[in-house]
């Protein structure tokens, strides 16, 4: 019993943390059909301001900061590597995502010298909490909290606000939405914004937890994320939290199944499976809108 | 008339280029006393053979992304077959037990290379034969073992579009990693463990009886395969079939109402593309003398994907072209900037370890920003027509 | 014009790039002749290993501070050590290794990692080449290479300590085997260690994660509610030191076992102030050699890049000890060949008899040291530093 509930709060603590992630995706590709590839390296490169920053000043400070860059480098990346492109076709701004992916990971690797780096301990979230028998941090039960608050928040700015209302218009119909005055550029920017911030959350949480890092991390919880989206159905945010929720507990329930079964190395490559299970018999997601020209 | 004399020609500069390449690494033996560069241990052919491994590759790639207009990512995964296909065919049946050495042999106890040592004799001109068609077949295998799990992929994956290919396509090739890193199968694959002990590039340079080296071949050899078989992409690409994929690239529904099955010619396409991508897979694992799934992964994609931009996404030159510069920056030219340089007295800052990789991926971006046309744009270099030319000239001369 | 303009752009950029390599190339061509025997580091800089190989180099660049030079023959050579950094990746390896056979290196250390060693063997095979290997354990690196040796023990011999050592000091009956997917270092280990502790009567659960994975909060419960006496987890750097991470925010109670790998800095300092128990197998023990010490550790001291790579503090890693041994075992070599010419160098190694910091190093017909014994180590996780355990023997064969 102390093992299946503690498989099920790693579960959902992971699930927790692709879920901030896969909201930055999600946003992007309702926008622009891209799938940000550079996500997941954002996610990384702003765990590593996390450290470089917490070892001048306090964390009280360094946090927003953090936040600030990352936030400034998401709007930096779509500036520079995005928006030439937007008349290109979409396999050449995918491409540029790629890019800019390979850019961060090696310019991680040249500041770090390789070296994993360690997550400085945060005040209160790092301190350990006994629940039904099983330790675990208090990020861990934070997380789930933390993305439920957020979510709500960005549900209110997505419905009741003008820019909230423009993204949606923009999602729908680009050029129809151009048309009516809204202007495009500002609102994709506000997107890459949005996304940034949550990544950068999503890394003070997921570093906390797991505090190592490396210039590959951001990779795999990118791609996790990203399938999260499309289980949710891309565009959709509730979709995204919900689908990142499934994927962090299956996952971690396949990595805890008996060893004797040997599975726990298909723990990734269920992931994928799942998302090709899908793409196939329900291409718009739990929550996606049927669309025709999607998939 | 014209065509056949153009066909002549090419054959004429493909001749010319073996030639050039064969001279190139026997250089040393004819002139001693040459710089390092043109010693057959120079870093100048350990770049040619993984350029000419990588072209055909990244052609393959081309003709999928780039001709097709199917955006897949599965690179990796395909080469990774055909590299395990390769490697479990020629592996000796004496060297298995040392290879396999965790799992007590392997299950598999078959060598392509024994089957035809017993027929042709395993020395000498015989013993040269049998590696000659067992590596052939192997590499030809390699390409079918890939081609068919493209075409089992392929079925429920090529209803797909765009990105949702490229990411489907991407998780197969994870999912591949994966079962071939699985222990379970360590009778098989080895498991975590390196396959090694196959024949390489280098098992067919021509020794003499004492085990000294006469002629050097192992630069040719993934030239001439990688030649072949990116002159098998361009026929197709020429053919019929290769302008209904340009339609479908072009304009999917137009192609379809001029009665081009989409279907079937995406899944042409893509189990051709993906032969030949095992078939450098296998080639790949033949230039590091071993196969290990760890190799494969989703970076090497990516990789292959720069290259196609680089070169241009739809020229088959281009590629060709981009991987050998590519190749040659990544692992040669640029290795400088790995290390601290001193000018003069004055210590050029900022290099150290991993400044390489910034500056290249720092090109790279400039590419795909500012020249999205890449080298060739959509262009070719027709070698026929270049020949052509020269030799006008120089008749015009005469 | 834009296309004709990136033409030229890349035609220049080409050019010009083969004039350094060109350049890089000549001055590289005449490297014996002159007063100077450079010795080729064949080691990662960069990926996975990254950590692990440079305190491999630091422990060269030490021995090389400290004899810069070799007599031969009655004339002083320079010693220069040449680095090329394989990436921690095979298929990076072969060219890093053609690069050291082009600058004219007598003979190469390294690596740290057996998948690159096995990757870059082959070149160093063709060019007629030794490479010593200094702490690439997996029994393929020197099998079926006449050119590759080793100063280090075997991972059988490593697995089969530790499953010894886990029944002598905990009379455990349950280990839990935790390693990367697809790491022959890790498999390897694992298999090994099964090997043993099964013949001894003991039960073994192994299992693997994927690369890149993060949450082993899910593996450590799983050991703890199969009820495993031991956890054994011979993982690269980065991982163990997630593993040390979260199993101290889990109280798990459970001790760990650890290859040479989780004999590093950074490892250790992931268990200091923790309840966790950690005890690793490895080729070297600060202490045991004063005078190694007090040198390495002003030579960190000294420089900054130095202490970069060593992870910030001057705790000695033993692979630093290896690589120190490595460099004096390759002098060993040079001199015993009497020249610089790699020929003759390849084949005095065999005879080479040489007592280091971390132990008498002499080969066998395979070319691998003839070892043992290993240190085992505990990590005090009040001082955050490595208390000596035992020095311990395998199963007596």
């Amino acid at each position: 019993m102390e093992y299946v509930i503690s498989v099920l709060l790693s579960g959902i603590s992971v699930g927790g943390q692709y879920a901030l992630i896969a909201i930055g995706y999600t946003l992007v590709y309702g926008i622009l059909r891209l799938i940000n590839f550079a996500h997941g390296d954002v996610f990384m490169v702003a765990g590593l301001l996390g450290i470089y920053l917490t070892a001048t000043m306090p964390v009280y400070v360094s946090i927003p900061l953090v936040i600030l860059i990352t936030v400034f480098l998401g709007f930096i990346i779509e500036r520079a590597a995005y928006r030439p492109l937007r008349s290109a076709p979409r396999m050449s701004v995918m491409i540029s995502a790629i890019g800019v992916s390979y850019l961060l990971q090696n310019t991680a690797t040249y500041v770090t010298g390789g070296q994993p780096m360690t997550y400085p301990v945060i005040p209160f979230l790092s301190s350990t909490v006994n629940v039904a028998g099983t330790q675990t941090k208090w990020v861990v039960i934070l997380t789930p909290i933390l993305v439920l608050v957020l979510v709500y928040a960005l549900n209110m700015l997505i419905n009741k606000t003008k820019v909230g209302m423009a993204m949606r218009a923009v999602s729908k119909d680009f050029e129809t939405s151009r048309l009516m005055g809204i202007r495009i550029n500002a609102i994709i920017s506000v997107t890459f914004v949005i996304g940034s911030a949550l990544a950068a959350v999503g890394s003070v949480l997921f570093f906390t937890n797991y505090p190592a890092i490396t210039p590959m991390a951001g990779a795999m919880p990118g791609l996790k994320a990203f399938v999260a989206a499309v289980f949710g159905g891309i565009g959709s945010i509730p979709g995204a939290v919900i689908g990142a929720f499934i994927i962090g507990i299956c996952e971690t329930i396949i990595k805890g199944l008996p060893s004797a079964w040997d599975v726990s190395v298909f723990s990734d490559a269920f992931t994928f499976a799942l998302l090709i299970v899908i793409l196939i018999f329900k291409p718009q997601g739990l929550f996606g809108e049927a669309a025709t020209d999607k998939v | 008339m014209e065509q056949k004399k153009n066909i002549s020609r090419i054959f004429i500069g493909f001749a010319i280029l073996f030639l050039i390449v064969i001279l190139l690494e026997n250089l040393s033996s004819f002139i001693p006393g040459l710089p390092q560069v043109f010693q057959p241990t120079s870093p100048l052919f350990t770049v040619l053979k993984k350029a000419a491994v990588y072209s055909l590759v990244a052609v393959s790639m081309n003709l999928l992304n780039g001709f097709t207009g199917l955006f897949s990512l599965g690179q990796a995964g395909f080469m990774l077959l055909g590299a395990y296909t390769y490697a479990i065919l020629m592996v000796p049946s004496d060297q298995k037990e040392q290879v396999y050495y965790l799992f007590g042999g392997c299950a598999f106890n078959f060598s392509l290379l024994d089957m035809f040592g017993g027929i042709f004799g395993k020395t000498g001109v015989g013993g040269a034969i049998s590696m000659i068609i067992s590596c052939l077949i192997a590499l030809i295998l390699a390409g079918a073992v890939a081609g068919f799990f493209a075409y089992l992929i392929g079925i429920p994956v090529l209803r797909l579009k765009s990105d949702y290919l490229a990411i489907a396509t991407l998780g197969f090739a994870e999912i591949l990693r994966a079962i071939f890193q699985w222990q379970k199968l360590g009778k098989i694959t080895n498991g975590a463990n390196m396959i090694k002990g196959f024949p390489t590039f280098s098992s067919f340079n021509i020794t003499n009886a004492s085990g000294a080296t006469i002629l050097r071949l192992s630069t040719f050899v993934p030239f001439l395969v990688s030649s072949v078989c990116i002159l098998i992409i361009v026929l197709l690409i020429n053919s019929s079939y290769g302008r209904a994929f340009k339609s479908i690239r072009d304009d999917e529904i137009a192609a379809e109402a001029m009665g081009i099955s989409l279907f079937k010619h995406k899944m042409l396409s893509f189990v051709i593309s993906s032969f030949f991508a095992g078939v450098g897979g296998a080639l790949f694992a033949m230039y590091v003398a071993n196969a290990q799934a760890k190799a494969f992964t989703s970076v090497m994609t990516y990789e292959i994907l720069l290259i196609v931009v680089i070169g241009g996404v739809g020229s088959v030159s281009g590629s060709v072209i981009a991987t050998f510069l590519y190749v040659a920056c990544s692992e040669w030219w640029l290795r400088f900037l790995d290390s601290e340089q001193y000018i003069g007295g004055f210590k050029v800052p900022l290099l150290r370890n991993g400044f390489r990789m910034v500056v290249f991926s720092v090109v790279i971006m400039v590419i795909v920003l500012f020249f999205s046309q890449g080298i060739m744009g959509g262009n070719e270099i027709n070698i026929g027509a270049f020949l052509k030319k020269i030799s006008s000239k120089s008749e015009r001369k005469r | 014009m834009r296309k004709i303009f990136a033409l030229v752009l890349s035609s220049v950029m080409a050019v010009s790039l083969m004039a350094c390599g060109g350049a890089a190339g000549t001055d590289g061509g005449s490297s014996a002749s002159g007063d100077t025997i450079r010795i080729g580091v064949f080691e990662p800089s960069t990926g996975d290993s990254a950590s692990g190989g440079k305190k491999e180099i630091l422990g060269m660049q030490f021995a090389n501070s400290e004899t810069p030079s070799v007599e031969v023959g009655g004339k002083t050579y320079k010693v220069e050590l040449v680095m090329a950094d394989n990436g921690s990746s095979a298929d990076k390896a072969p060219s890093a290794a053609s690069e050291l056979v082009g600058k004219n290196v007598s003979l190469v250390l390294g690596s740290y990692g057996s998948g690159v060693s096995m990757a870059g063997g082959p070149k160093f095979d063709e060019a007629g080449l030794a490479a010593i290997g200094v702490t690439c354990t997996n029994p393929n690196v020197t099998a079926g290479n006449d050119y590759y040796f080793r100063i280090c023990f075997l991972d059988n011999f490593q697995a089969d300590v530790l499953a010894n050592f886990a029944i002598d000091k905990f009379s455990a009956k349950k280990a839990y085997c935790l390693g990367e997917n697809g790491n022959e270092y890790d498999q390897g280990l694992v298999v090994f260690f099964k090997q043993v502790f099964e013949a001894a009567g003991g039960e073994v659960i192994a299992d693997s994660f994927p690369t890149n994975n993060s949450d082993f909060t899910s593996y450590l419960n799983k050991a703890k509610s199969e009820g495993a006496d031991v956890i054994f987890t011979p993982v690269s750097i980065a991982y163990a030191k997630q593993i040390m991470e979260q199993a101290a925010s889990l109280d798990i109670g459970i001790p760990f076992l650890g290859s040479d790998t989780l004999d590093d800095n950074m490892v250790l300092e992931a268990t200091k102030g923790t309840n966790l128990q950690l005890y690793v197998s490895t080729f070297y023990q600060e202490g045991g050699s004063e005078t190694f010490d007090k040198g390495v550790k002003g030579y960190i001291n000294s420089n900054p890049d130095a202490l970069a790579a060593n992870g910030g503090n001057d705790t000695i890693s033993a692979v630093t000890a290896m690589g120190y041994d490595a460099y004096y075992v390759a002098l060993e070599a040079i001199k015993a060949a009497g020249s610089a010419d790699k020929g003759a160098i390849k084949a005095a190694i065999p005879s080479v008899k040489y007592d280091g910091v971390s132990g008498s190093i002499a080969f066998d017909s395979i070319g691998d040291a003839v070892r043992d014994t290993a240190y085992i180590k505990t990590a005090d996780t009040s001082t955050g530093s490595w208390a000596f355990e035992k020095v311990q023997s395998g199963s007596s064969k």
